[in-house]
């Protein structure tokens, strides 16, 4: 059966304010099934209302209601590669997909990006994350010239 | 990674009916435009039809079309129709799989071969859409402009 989308309206996407985060830690630990509020005060503290034009954490609005956030950054000549923007963090509500608002939260996040002086943008994500994986590559990401090495420590 | 011939002739036919939705394209066409066999790509788009990711019409006028959801189905699934690009049991089989060096060249193939899975996996018919209209605009941006005609004084 096919999902429809929820009518979630024209969502605004803006920086995040303190009285969104109790709706974002909330969206995470639904889609994620664990409640983090350390790790997304933490990241508030470092990302959050607009900090730095390096670092992004924006969310949609709609209906009164946060629907999803974005989270990235600008990271400069990481192994010699220049300076680029690299989302590492998307949701985006359940009962609110399909409805373009993944879409829109990465666009403004790349217009922050490109403010920023940046013309590349980045992301890493599990292979086995199909949703997030074809999300992505449905907004025209393509594979990274970049290969992700990990080992477990002794 | 390289994929079997009638696997490519599944994805090229599913993506021009795909582009073309509504239109009725007929097996000659494809295998026209793409200089395949009119024999085995008819092998194929039968395989498609039982599937149910496109549907035939007999007749004159008659020919494909796409009959599949282009935001869901996905590479893989096409693929999967046709062959098993992650054959580790294949792969058990080579001698010397079980050595100490086989064992270590297997993961490391693997690797490649989840990485090629995740990838097909990944990617929908109308992704590969957006990225062929892509490679379209590009290839035109970079042709030269035509050179302009003198003007006769």
């Amino acid at each position: 059966m096919t999902r429809q989308p929820r009518a979630t309206g024209n969502p605004r996407v803006r920086p995040v304010e303190a009285p969104d985060l109790d709706q974002v830690i909330a969206i995470d630990a639904d889609i994620t099934g664990k409640k983090k509020p350390d790790y997304w005060y933490e990241l508030f503290h470092r990302y959050g209302a607009g900090r730095t034009r390096q670092r992004l954490f924006l969310v949609a609005e709609a209906g009164g209601e946060i629907q999803g956030f974005i989270i990235g950054e600008v990271r400069d000549w990481e192994f010699g590669s220049p300076p680029c923007g690299w989302v590492f963090g998307i949701s985006v509500r359940p009962g609110a997909r399909l409805a373009g608002i993944g879409t829109r939260l990465l666009e403004a996040i790349c217009a922050g990006f490109r403010r920023a002086g940046v013309d590349k943008v980045r992301t890493l994500i599990a292979r086995d994350n199909r949703l997030v994986l074809s999300f992505f590559r449905s907004q025209a990401m393509m594979a990274a010239p970049v290969i992700p090495l990990e080992m477990d420590l002794p | 990674m390289k994929l079997q011939i009638s696997t490519g002739l599944a994805l090229y036919s599913l993506l021009e009916f795909a582009a073309n939705p509504g239109r009725q394209i007929s097996a000659a066409d494809i295998a026209a435009e793409y200089g395949v066999s009119t024999h085995h790509l008819a092998k194929v788009l039968r395989e498609l039809v039982r599937a149910g990711l496109i549907e035939s019409t007999r007749g004159v006028g008659g020919g494909y079309r796409f009959g599949g959801n282009a935001k869901r189905l996905t590479l893989m699934d096409v693929i999967e129709l046709f062959e098993d690009i992650g054959d580790r049991a294949g792969r058990n089989r080579q001698p010397g799989a079980s050595t100490d060096v086989g064992r270590a060249l297997g993961a490391v193939l693997t690797e490649i071969d989840e990485i090629a899975k995740a990838t097909f996996r990944s990617i929908t018919i109308s992704t590969m859409l957006k990225i062929i209209e892509r490679q379209r605009r590009h290839a035109a941006q970079k042709k030269p402009p035509r050179p302009r005609r003198l003007r006769r004084s």
